[in-house]
């Protein structure tokens, strides 16, 4: 095998892998830009695809599972908005409960669907004449599901609204300083919710995009610690919608290495890679970065209360 | 003009109220898990009664919710000291799971003699949970490297090497190619409470925990500084506070409880290392519910794993004589950690109606 098949195999692979990681994390990026810290990402995940999973089933149709999917996903979130927006819980605990309630429910419910195989699979595409470009085309636009697509461009799209929008302004100042935002007349308890809703629904699709394109098929705990990586991958791109693309797309690399290298390597050892790769990746983040602000919002993790320090 | 709702922060309220809103909390989930037993065709009522009576309407019964509370109770008051020194600890379940590798390791690898056999593996397991929950607090405080995603993704680590032990170096000559090692020597092995599946000495020494680091929390200076700094770290850099001997010495104790919690899993009730599903089911996830709801004390951890260990009863009861899966266990915490925390508001914050104009609120009228 060249070496140009070999990196258009990565390449590939590692964009299928990242894509949920992306999709997920793009969400996250919104909620705590907004503020908020949604734990909860791997319990939506596992809905979602459960969910997407026997939508499909169902009905034969795999964008109403993935709409179903993105529906789960949104009315979790919304759950641990209620929480930690309006009653101002905790919002790690909530976000570890919706994690656990996600987790348990979903595999409750997805007893009946263990291990059938999707009747309609999103199928993959490749888009013609970019897909011809040398060397760039086959590794990028070459049997990449839609998804895959969609969220690249999702990536820039939030990124211009992010920082070349008044609305991009909004969602940083309620993240930063909700006080002068609520004083400048920005409903902070809104754009949260907002946030936090999109962040659920991206999380939802990403777990649709597990049991409906990647796999397609349902079993339990398939989200294995995904979610949890997605919360490092918000650190690691800095809170920015297109860092997130490197970075999912790295992860997405290593944990498909993890299969390839199977052969070598105990494969239980090379699947606890992403994880402790993750820790090492923060590492070298905090040791690079150490001395300069590293761009996390100001007032993460931190309910709002008008009129209080 | 219209009314609207105001939030006051309330004083601190009263142990009997903080009591009862637990208690309407985890009522309030139980009454939520109704439509899974209805999805699961099973009478609600039915099921809550056969829970009771199996669990603590028998002795049996409440036995089984003392061996399952034992893990909750040392990882639980492990973590309520770290929650104190706000550290978050989410990783509870691999320092559970190193402490029970450790054990493996000293029971089935050594020639310790046979009464300090059982000393040793307690000893290891808690320096091996000690060391797997200090390096995520050196890392916070050195590389600023955020304490939940390292403790997080430390458990999927200690998972995958416990896979990997199991499937690999350690597998047992006489498993006929399952995924064990082989059993522990009988020197390596707790007794029970006859009649039960009770592995005392590890409640003992759960218990004894507790009122260590009770006492700690409340009569050491390290208790002082911890306290200190989960209030304000301003005053804790104030007071010249060194973060990184007080957050290793809270990592240390909260990873160490943990780890024993793994060593008595292994001398007490498996006798053998195994895939990490069967030891542990969410023990160190558990924990996590039964410190917030213990509020931080070390003491009151031990009343709420006694809830949790009901909890987990309740799960197998219902697999055993209900059909209904083990996932059931997990829908059941999530709900009432929900609860709990949505009730937290009743607790610290007193909610006011108040006439006014919508729009920019009054001044606090109180």
């Amino acid at each position: 095998m060249d070496w140009q098949t070999w990196l258009i195999g990565i390449v590939g692979r590692a964009l299928a892998y990242g894509t949920p990681l992306l999709w997920a994390t793009l969400g996250e990026v919104y909620a705590e830009r907004a503020g908020v810290v949604n734990l909860g990402i791997e319990g939506m995940m596992a809905m979602g695809a459960l969910m997407a999973f026997a939508t499909a089933q169902t009905t034969g149709d795999p964008w109403l599972g993935l709409l179903a999917a993105l529906a789960v996903g949104g009315v979790l979130a919304l759950l641990h908005a209620f929480l930690t927006v309006t009653l101002r819980a905790n919002q790690y605990v909530s976000g570890l409960s919706l994690t656990l309630l996600g987790l348990g429910l979903s595999g409750l419910l997805g007893r009946g669907w263990e291990g059938i195989a999707l009747r309609a699979p999103l199928p993959n595409v490749t888009i013609p004449g970019l897909a011809s470009i040398p060397l760039l085309g086959p590794m990028l636009f070459q049997d990449e599901s839609i998804l895959t697509y969609l969220g690249l461009l999702l990536a820039l799209v939030l990124w211009i609204v992010l920082w070349r929008t008044r609305w991009g302004i909004v969602i940083r100042a309620v993240g930063e300083a909700p006080g002068a935002a609520d004083a400048v007349g920005i409903n902070v308890a809104l754009v949260r919710y907002l946030c936090v809703v999109l962040g659920g629904l991206l999380a939802g699709v990403a777990g649709g995009y597990l049991s409906v394109v990647y796999r397609p098929a349902w079993t339990e705990g398939m989200s294995a610690g995904m979610g949890w990586v997605v919360i490092a991958l918000t650190i690691f791109a800095s809170w920015d919608p297109l860092q997130a693309v490197g970075g999912a797309l790295l992860f997405g690399a290593l944990y498909h290495l993890s299969f390839r290298l199977q052969q070598w390597v105990a494969p239980e050892l090379l699947k606890l890679m992403p994880y402790a790769f993750a820790i090492v990746v923060l590492a070298f983040v905090g040791l690079g970065k150490a001395q300069r602000r590293r761009g996390a919002p100001a007032a993460l993790g931190l309910p709002y209360v008008r009129g209080e320090r | 003009m219209s009314w609207r709702l105001r939030l006051e922060r309330s004083v601190t309220p009263s142990r009997t109220t903080v009591l009862l809103v637990s208690l309407l909390g985890v009522v309030a989930a139980l009454v939520f898990a109704v439509p899974v037993f209805w999805a699961y065709k099973v009478s609600p009522w039915t099921a809550y009664t056969t829970i009771a009576q199996r669990s603590l309407g028998s002795w049996a019964g409440f036995m089984e919710v003392l061996r399952r509370a034992i893990p909750l109770m040392l990882c639980g008051v492990g973590l309520t000291l770290a929650f104190r020194a706000r550290f978050w600890n989410i990783g509870a379940e691999g320092q559970l799971l190193a402490g029970a590798v450790a054990a493996t390791g000293v029971a089935l690898f050594t020639k310790i003699p046979a009464p300090w056999l059982l000393p040793a593996m307690f000893g290891a397991g808690f320096l091996a949970g000690a060391l797997w929950g200090a390096v995520p607090a050196v890392l916070r405080l050195k590389l600023r490297v955020n304490e939940v995603i390292s403790t997080l993704m430390l458990n999927y680590v200690m998972i995958y090497i416990v896979e990997w032990l199991v499937h690999g170096p350690w597998k047992g000559k006489t498993m006929r190619g399952f995924a064990y090692t082989d059993f522990f020597p009988a020197a390596a092995q707790l007794p029970l409470i006859p009649g039960s599946r009770v592995h005392w000495p590890t409640l003992v020494i759960a218990v004894g925990a507790a009122l260590v680091v009770a006492l700690v929390l409340s009569r050491t200076r390290l208790g002082y500084e911890i306290r200190v700094v989960g209030q304000s770290t301003d005053a804790a850099r104030y007071a010249g506070i060194d973060f990184l001997k007080v957050m290793v010495a809270v990592m240390v104790l909260s990873g160490g409880l943990a780890g024993l919690a793994g060593v008595g899993e292994m001398a007490g009730v498996h006798y053998r290392l195994r895939s990490p599903t069967h030891i542990s089911m969410g023990y160190g996830y558990t924990a996590i519910i039964v410190a917030w709801l213990a509020r931080g004390s070390p003491l009151a951890a031990l009343f709420t794993a006694l809830l949790f260990g009901l909890i987990f009863a309740a799960g197998d009861i219902m697999k055993a004589s209900l059909q209904l899966p083990a996932q059931i266990v997990g829908v059941f915490n999530g709900l009432i950690l929900f609860f709990i925390i949505g009730s937290e508001l009743l607790l610290y914050w007193r909610i006011k109606w108040e006439r006014g104009w919508t729009g920019k609120p009054g001044s606090s009228g109180s």
